[in-house]
């Protein structure tokens, strides 16, 4: 050795122990170094003198010394084999824990010296008499084959474990089911032999076991069907996982499947009620039969309801698999609502869960126990839970018409609190409220108008002078009240200057002899002293239009949009089905597929993900086409009537995901999915089409901006001069201008959300996938 | 290949301190480098100073963090993959369980004592990944506090394979007997005007099996599904039962067919079976109070409590939680049963009643002092709580019909039974109305 050992310190004492002529000493000093490790020390040093009391009779010595092989193995790799003999011989050992340990400790060493010397201990222990070797050494193998994978192919380790699924015993059956099921995952990932060109002579070492392997076929999935009522729980989901991937040959099988796994649903264990839900969703696509489906989700409830009692951990996993469920089968927990009612003392977690999930099971028969929670939410003290229960009357308000004036009546006595947040939510979920039903609550406006003061949030601001304008001509005062932001117009944030700014110009085309001067201010100073790129162009927009044609600007500004709604499902169709297809897995908890948080580690992830979806991409690019054609057809008509309006890109996504989608799950690889949209952005319809057909205005649009800059440039305050580009504008008819006004005053409400991302945006993303 | 589902891939799993230190750790893959580990914490608090949710699984730099909170401690898994949330965070809660089982209490300390042994828990309830043995008794006889420096070495009982994984073989006891606790808790939810708006019942069989050998045990009870299915329907009173869970011994295809509850049971203490019943139920002990608040000056209540059960049943042991503003002080009780002691670290005072006959009402005063200095605050608004025990009463009317036992070696052995309804956790009543008009007090 080119330098001692320090002569001092506690690792020479340690090194001094370890080399004790007495045992208990030497015990003494393994439990030291590992105590050392668990606190963060280095202990590598010691790597020779620890591995010399490998060989013990005392046991838990032994995995005291094995454990600490396991984290240092690495760090001395050349060192490695002083403990091979003794994990060979320990492999043999007639004490069968021993034996297993010895398989289970050698396999996850990360050492290629171990590796060469794992190949027949692995085999015997493969085939050992002990099922608790068995099993142990069934998950053996699929270590093995995350380190080399050549070796599990060369000495057929795979086709062992593949036999290992008829063992007599249940254990055993369900490692190497879930061994498999790894390998499997793991072979995905691994490049294809490459084709052996007739130059060479001999092939390479393979490393991908033959995919037939992996194919259960009828006999296998009896097997596993025995299996899943006989062994542990844990196999259960091995085997719960396994069956889900299984492609049933004809319906009478799936039914089979869906039977035999039914019982399940009883179980204690809240990720095998989960795991048989999955299966049973994933093989009931193929039953037709009414009443075996019908049963199906009977079953399927009182389970789901029972997980609400399980501890809030568990219970969040299974309310954010609920919320998936309910949105492909909303009719599962119909009477159920009561249940997801919040304690006080949930944790904010479960309960903005149980919220999400409350809306979605709203109906016109519990409608009024609801309101009646949820009145009795917005007084409670985390003040973040308050708004989303008062969101959620306005989503009640929204999803049920019956109930809307109900929801109304609840929001006006929130708002008599006079509690400041409570009432600025009031002010934004009545806003929505308007454009569901408009015209229907003007006798509230006065009410709202009074609160004007109150509201210091731009969101909550935005709302009501969006209310103010929509409604200017039957305000008396709607100059007065849009006078005093204006007032301010510099000192607030965007979304509110847009609105001001709009409204200002809507009321100016319901009365024009009052707000002349008004309309004059407010577009001066959007364009003067604003330096936000849209409320400037907005403002050239609207100052050129006026002064072009009013009539025009009228037709866009003011026309009649088409209510909002509330959608069925927060993600699209096809990731839904791909969610539900995994459920209890992290991915169906986020409601994201998993290439969204996993990826960069693993080749290829992306790739599978995108193939896997390719179908569904062309799916969705026609219905966008459709939705367009749809979307043209209605404009043309100038008739929004709510029935008539095609709604298939509502599924685009919005709401519930919001929470995750903050919550610092970082999307690295495709973020835009998860991007989270303001909860209270349904309106996906309209911008759809509008952002489908901008291509169409295109030509138009950019060159009369750009004159109506010029324009200005040449003669400021000369509103009255008119550039031949604006006739381009005025001549071309309704249709354009509808979708100018979509694009023009309704997004900007949507644009308070996050994710600016309209509707359009999200159709572009249903068409990525 | 429809999804990307990873089946396993809880490859990290850490006790950590509440500071986010961890307190020992255990990697089953190495994917995760252990570093992550000390990033949870820092994580969480970012989260919470930006006021997103925290929540029990979330994602950071392709890192799955997923935890569950145990006293102060946090216990964390981490994973690379799309891991099995479900899977892992119920065994999560295994592991809190067992360690308890272990240890009597689960805390920084037991940890720090107990690391060697808790690393070879650790060992064997997971591999690379999967969740293995989680039944703490069979752990218990293979790895246990006092090390094996004697000759014999342990073995892997059989019961870890076997299909019986819940029971070793060879137990022998002198007197066979079984005991079986049927507790039925009582969640419900009272609204300001007295009725009740959520109410649910959860069921649980408790046993104690003291049996020698391997019993194959038959519970009969009176369910109402297999009364239907046996044509007894008109006799006798049936229960039905919503959702029931079954602990692992029992044979679920055989409950399936014929509603038969057919196991070989765990030998000690166990829950054999959980159900869950939504039928309305009338609130046992039934609770009101008045409030007068006078800000700034003092608060008086009056609490009234009613046993709604039959004048036979007694409820033993009722505590009643009434919720008092933070700030009150210098409280004055009066009442005619029972003793009544302020709880200022719950903000609220316990009225305990040691045994409260079925159709009796009692009545209660109390009066604290407030500061005069308002509290501008919105009242908390907690509602009333209530714990109690009623003794020989189910609500469900679910019966022990018979409890069959049989052994090869042919013993006797005597099941007893016994019934009892208690409050659940959830046991709410917003029944505090102010005393000057009949609407909910401080109305925000």
């Amino acid at each position: 050795m080119a330098m001692a050992p320090p002569r001092k310190g506690e690792n020479y004492e340690l090194r001094q122990q370890l080399n004790s002529e007495y045992r208990e000493k030497r015990a003494d000093a393994i439990k030291r170094v590992i105590a050392n490790h668990t606190i963060g020390k280095d202990c590598s040093g010691l790597f020779p003198d620890v591995v010399k009391n490998m060989q013990t009779d005392d046991l838990e010595q032994k995995k005291l010394v094995y454990l600490y092989l396991m984290n240092y193995a690495k760090t001395q790799p050349e060192l490695v084999i002083l403990a091979v003999n003794t994990f060979v011989k320990d492999t043999a050992d007639p004490n069968p824990l021993v034996r297993a340990l010895a398989i289970r400790t050698m396999s996850i060493l990360r050492a290629e010296k171990i590796l060469d010397y794992l190949a027949s201990p692995l085999s015997r222990c493969l085939k050992d008499d002990n099922p608790y070797v068995r099993k142990t050494a069934a998950l053996c193998v699929a270590k093995v084959f995350d380190l080399k994978s050549e070796l599990c192919v060369e000495y057929g380790f795979v086709e062992t474990l593949r036999d290992l699924i008829g063992d007599g015993n249940p254990m055993v059956v369900a490692n190497a089911v879930a061994a498999l099921a790894d390998i499997y995952e793991a072979s995905l990932n691994l490049p294809d032999t490459p084709p052996t060109s007739p130059g060479r002579s001999s092939p390479p070492p393979s490393s991908k076991p033959n995919p037939e392997l992996f194919i259960i076929d009828p006999p296998t999935l009896t097997k596993l069907l025995v299996a899943l009522n006989e062994c542990s729980e844990w196999g259960r989901i091995a085997i719960l996982n396994t069956l889900a991937r299984y492609k049933a040959l004809d319906e009478k099988e799936s039914e089979h499947i869906c039977e035999r796994v039914m019982p399940q649903f009883q179980h204690v264990n809240a990720a095998v009620v989960l795991g048989a839900v999955k299966v049973i969703m994933i093989h009931m696509k193929a039953v037709t039969r009414e009443d075996l489906i019908k049963s199906l989700t009977r079953k399927m409830a009182p389970p789901l309801v029972t997980l609400i009692s399980s501890p809030p951990e568990v219970q969040w996993v299974a309310l954010r698999n609920i919320n998936l469920l309910l949105q492909k089968r909303p009719g599962i927990l119909a009477n159920e609502m009561r249940v997801f009612f919040c304690k006080y003392n949930d944790p904010p977690y479960v309960k903005v869960e149980k919220l999400d999930i409350m809306v979605r099971l709203a109906s016109e028969k519990n409608v009024d126990t609801l309101l009646g929670e949820l009145k009795e939410y917005a007084s409670e003290v985390d003040v973040d839970f308050v708004r989303k229960a008062v969101r959620a009357v306005g989503q009640v308000a929204i999803k049920i018409d019956e109930a809307a004036e109900r929801c109304v009546g609840v929001l006006m006595e929130l708002i008599e609190t006079r509690v400041s947040y409570v009432v600025q939510e009031a002010v934004i979920v009545i806003k929505d409220i308007f454009r569901k039903y408009p015209h229907s609550y003007e006798g509230i406006i006065p009410t709202l108008c009074a609160n004007l003061e109150e509201l210091d949030e731009p969101e909550a601001k935005a709302s009501l002078i969006w209310i103010i304008g929509e409604y200017a001509e039957k305000i008396e005062n709607a100059d007065e009240l849009l006078g005093t932001f204006l007032e301010s117009f510099k000192e607030e944030s965007y979304p509110v200057q847009l609105q001001t700014l709009t409204a200002i110009v809507k009321l100016f085309l319901k009365k024009p002899d009052e707000s002349q001067t008004i309309v004059q201010k407010v577009l001066q100073a959007a364009t003067k002293d604003c330096d936000s790129a849209d409320v400037r162009d907005r403002a050239y927009i609207y100052w050129r239009l006026l002064s072009s044609d009013p009539a025009a600007a009228k037709s866009v500004v003011l026309a009649v949009r088409p209510p909002i709604s509330l959608p069925q499902t927060t993600v699209a169709p096809a990731i839904l089905e791909e969610l539900l297809a995994e459920v209890s897995s992290l991915a169906s908890v986020y409601h994201k597929p998993a290439a969204t948080f996993i990826g960069k580690g693993r080749l290829g992830a992306e790739e599978m993900q995108r193939r896997a979806l390719e179908p569904e991409e062309e799916n969705a690019r026609e219905k966008a086409l459709q939705t367009v054609v749809a979307g043209q057809q209605a404009e043309n008509l100038l008739d929004f009537d709510a029935d008539d309006e095609p709604q298939p890109s509502s599924a685009g996504g919005s709401q519930s995901l919001s929470m995750l989608g903050k919550g610092g799950i970082s999307s690295s690889t495709i973020s835009n999915v998860a991007k989270s949209t303001n909860p209270l952005d349904e309106l996906m319809d309209l911008f759809s089409t509008a952002s489908m057909t901008t291509p169409a205005t295109q030509p138009v649009a950019p060159k009369s901006t750009v004159s109506g800059i010029q324009g200005l440039q040449d003669d400021r305050q000369d509103t009255n001069t008119t550039h031949d580009a604006f006739a381009g504008l005025t001549g071309l008819g309704s249709p354009p201008q509808g979708l100018g006004d979509g694009n023009g005053v309704t997004s900007p409400v949507q644009s308070q959300g996050q994710g600016q991302q309209s509707g359009g945006a999200q159709d572009d993303l249903l068409g990525l996938f | 290949m429809n999804s990307v589902a990873d089946l396993s891939g809880n490859l990290t799993v850490a006790i950590l301190d509440v500071k986010g230190k961890s307190l020992i750790q255990r990697s089953y893959r190495d994917d995760v480098p252990p570093s992550y580990i000390e990033r949870f914490l820092p994580l969480v608090l970012e989260m919470e100073e930006e006021n997103v949710q925290v929540t029990p699984c979330f994602s950071d730099e392709g890192i799955n963090y997923m935890h569950i909170r145990h006293n102060n401690l946090y216990l964390l898994a981490l994973s690379k993959r799309n891991s099995n949330a479900a899977e892992i965070i119920f065994f999560l809660h295994r592991l809190c369980s067992v360690l308890t089982e272990y240890f009597k209490e689960l805390e920084e300390e037991s940890i720090r004592d107990n690391f060697v042994i808790i690393y070879e828990l650790l060992d064997e309830m997971m591999d690379f990944g999967f969740p293995q043995t989680t039944e703490s008794k069979i752990l218990q006889e293979y790895i246990t506090q006092e090390s094996h420096k004697l000759e014999v070495q342990a073995r892997p009982p059989m019961a870890v394979t076997n299909a019986v994984s819940w029971r070793s073989e060879g137990i022998r006891y002198r007197k066979n007997e079984v005991f079986l606790d049927v507790v039925e808790s009582i969640n419900l939810l009272v609204n300001a005007s007295g009725n009740v708006i959520r109410s649910e019942i959860l069921g649980a069989v408790k046993m104690k099996c003291y049996l020698t050998g391997m019993p194959e045990l038959r519970l009969g009870l009176n369910d109402k599904v297999m009364f239907e299915a046996t044509g007894r329907g008109a006799r006798g009173k049936s229960f039905e039962m919503e959702d029931v869970k079954f602990h692992q011994c029992v044979r679920l295809s055989r409950f399936e067919n014929d509603r038969t509850i057919s196991f070989i049971p765990p030998d000690g203490e166990f829950e054999l079976m959980s159900y869950r019943l939504s039928t309305p139920v009338k609130p046992l002990v039934y609770v009101e109070a008045s409030v007068e608040n006078h800000r700034g000056s003092r608060v008086e209540y009056m609490v009234k409590v009613r046993g709604q059960f039959k004048r036979k049943s007694t409820a033993n042991n009722v505590e009643i939680f009434v919720p008092v503003p933070d700030d009150a002080d210098s409280p004055k009780f009066r009442t005619s049963v029972g003793s009544v002691v302020y709880a200022p670290e719950k903000s609220a005072f316990v009225w305990k009643i040691k045994q409260l006959g079925g159709g009796r009402d009692y009545t209660m005063r109390a009066h604290f002092g407030l500061p005069s200095v308002r509290n501008d605050e919105i009242d908390k608004r907690a509602p009333i709580s209530v714990n109690f025990e009623i003794p020989y009463f189910t609500v469900s009317g679910i019966q022990v019909r018979y409890l069959k036992i049989v052994e090869k070696s042919g013993y006797q052995a005597h099941p007893w039974v016994r019934y009892l309804a208690r409050n659940g956790d959830d046991y709410i009543l917003r029944t505090i109305t102010d005393a000057k008009s009949s609407s909910i007090i401080a109305p925000l």
